[in-house]
């Protein structure tokens, strides 16, 4: 392979890792009051790196360690545009509360290079590369304000939860090269489907494990509650988004192209993940005053929505999920854009009672909320309901009817715990004055919500066709 | 034969790839327990996530010599580099909840529950 097609390949991420370590020595000579410089440039890296991902050749490079295909190309322009996001919501936000440093931006770059390695990972090497360089960048972010008790509490526990994932999926990785004799998914998949002992399968079973922790699927769950409440919002509202994405990409490509011949083993793992995160999902959101909680559990519901569509194994599965992931991760930015943009006396909002009354108060931000609570409870025409239409067309068309009727079912109790959020912002008194939202995480959420009903419409004729492509990636049927 | 050279001989027909990958085996699983079960110092729970690390290197490495393939020692040249960022970030966030709440036992992260 010519080099210069070689670099090509790999643009997106060279253009990432460059302008991340240029950026930290920029940051470094000229200290804190370049903050705002390295945000801007780290933002407009991000746009660039998605700008030469959507034209980057197609073609494994660096002996199949490396895979652009259509899946990785989609995946990460959606992810290096939503990190851009995350930037642009946390850099003021840290601002106004005074914890403002220019390791801010070099990070969020740091984890979306980590997330482009993980979907384009075509070796259990950069698989893992990809997963530790996404984790450690967010384990840092967790911890951004040093003086929050919280914060670090939370860091301290994702630390410790996310090794421990990392040390199973690393395992799992260390059987699967034993038993397959390979790192590479394509010589794996060769090798299970001739000569491999089964069990090369205990070992995909711990790399299914270490995976449903990245992606925070029940029973591997328990960070998630805690981080979401500990971290800044801005941060939360970036794991909420981007890098789910690239971990359900990461684990359709690790089964899709490592075990297409083991389907009927895999698919069981992950119907039961799926199964289980969203009867949690569904019903511990129940009980939960603090919102980031509450979308916390509405995040493993939904990804256990994603995984439905996964465990299908089919071209169309894959489809439902990309369409669905990036669906989700537009309404859950928007949602903690808004927790982002509103605050009472300088303090966060964050428990369901602080929202009373406010449709009084804050009207466009009321309205922006129950928009987005209604999407993420799939009434339709909103992009909730599109993204899950999509998912359960493809279970049924997988002859799944079992976990489809299920998914429905657990989306009762879920429509609860959403519509009390709605039933508080306007039916309840006021619970007092509101500080003026922050312009710029209400236009995020602002933005979000619009897409969520009118524009989902539109863009949807857009998504479909690329996502359709996009699944077609690892020719299945 | 004897009893007793039998045993010698089983001795000496060579340490295999069994015996790595159950030495492997019972030092992952005590990192795993020493994550769940230890109840005092997050600094041992840092020691049991590099404990589950070293247990994967075993395997990586014996499974390389086994099937004369290189790659499983290049990929323990990335374990044992990104377990040493690691540990960097895991101090680093220790600390900062060492400042926070003045000490690291497990217990003291307790402040969100649900």
């Amino acid at each position: 392979m010519m080099p210069s097609n070689l670099l090509q390949i790999a643009a997106p991420e060279l253009i990432l890792a460059i302008g991340a370590l240029a950026l930290l020595v920029l940051g470094a000579f000229r200290g804190n009051r370049s903050t705002l410089l390295v945000s801007i440039l780290a933002g407009l890296v991000l746009i660039g790196a998605a700008a030469a991902a959507a034209v980057a050749p197609l073609g494994p490079i660096f002996r199949g360690g490396f895979v652009s295909d259509e899946v990785s190309r989609f995946s990460k322009v959606a992810i290096y545009l939503m990190s851009s996001v995350a930037l642009l919501l946390g850099e003021r936000w840290l601002n106004r509360l005074r914890a403002g440093q220019f390791e801010y931006p070099v990070l969020i770059l740091l984890a979306a290079l980590g997330m482009g390695m993980m979907v384009s990972a075509g070796d259990l090497i950069s698989l893992y590369i990809g997963v530790e360089l996404q984790s450690l960048a967010l384990y840092v972010l967790t911890a951004f304000r040093r003086d929050d008790g919280k914060a670090s509490e939370a860091a301290l526990k994702y630390f410790v939860l996310g090794a421990l994932s990392s040390g199973i999926l690393l395992y799992g990785a260390s059987l699967i090269y034993g038993f397959a004799g390979s790192t590479r998914f394509v010589d794996i998949a060769h090798a299970v489907h001739t000569t491999a002992a089964p069990v090369v399968l205990i070992g995909l079973v711990f790399l299914a494990c270490g995976l449903a922790f990245k992606v925070s699927a029940a029973p591997f769950h328990m960070w998630t509650p805690d981080v979401y409440e500990g971290a800044p919002t801005p941060v939360v509202a970036f794991i909420a988004a981007a890098p789910k994405l690239a971990a359900m990409v990461l684990f359709a490509r690790a089964l899709l192209e490592g075990f297409p011949d083991a389907i009927d083993q895999w698919r069981q793992v992950i119907m039961t993940i799926a199964l289980i995160s969203m009867a949690v999902g569904a019903l511990a959101g129940l009980v939960q005053k603090n919102l980031k909680r509450l979308l916390a559990y509405s995040s493993i519901l939904n990804i256990g929505y994603a995984l439905m569509a996964l465990s299908t194994g089919t071209q169309l599965g894959l489809q439902a999920m990309l369409v669905f992931m990036v669906l989700y991760m537009i309404d859950s930015t928007g949602a903690f854009a808004t927790l982002a943009a509103l605050s009472r006396d300088g303090k966060p909002m964050e428990t369901v009672g602080d929202f009373a009354g406010l449709s009084q108060e804050r009207p466009t931000l009321a309205i922006v909320l129950t928009v987005l609570s209604l999407s993420l409870l799939g009434l339709p025409p909103l992009s909730g309901f599109w993204g899950k239409f999509y998912v359960f067309k493809a279970a049924l068309a997988a002859g799944q009817w079992q976990i489809a009727v299920f998914g429905l079912v657990a989306s009762v109790p879920a429509a609860f715990y959403y519509l009390r959020i709605i039933k508080t912002m306007w039916f309840d008194a006021p619970a007092g004055r509101t500080d003026t939202p922050a312009p710029d995480a209400q236009a995020v959420a602002v933005a979000a919500g619009l897409w969520s009903l009118p524009l989902v419409l539109v863009g949807l004729a857009f998504l479909d066709p690329l996502a359709a492509l996009a699944a077609r990636a690892f020719g299945l049927s | 034969m004897t009893s007793n050279a039998l045993a010698t001989n089983a001795l000496a027909s060579s340490i295999g790839l069994p015996h790595y990958l159950a030495v492997a085996a019972i030092l992952f699983t005590i990192g795993v327990f020493g994550i769940f079960v230890n109840r005092r110092n997050i600094i041992v729970v840092l020691m049991a996530i590099e404990l589950i690390l070293l247990a994967v290197n075993i395997n990586l490495v014996a499974f390389s010599s086994y099937l004369h393939e290189v790659t499983g020692q290049i990929f323990a040249m990335f374990v044992l580099t990104v377990a040493a960022a690691e540990a960097a970030v895991g101090l680093a966030i220790l600390v900062t909840f060492f400042r926070n709440k003045g000490d690291i036992a497990v217990d003291q992260a307790n402040v969100m529950k649900g």
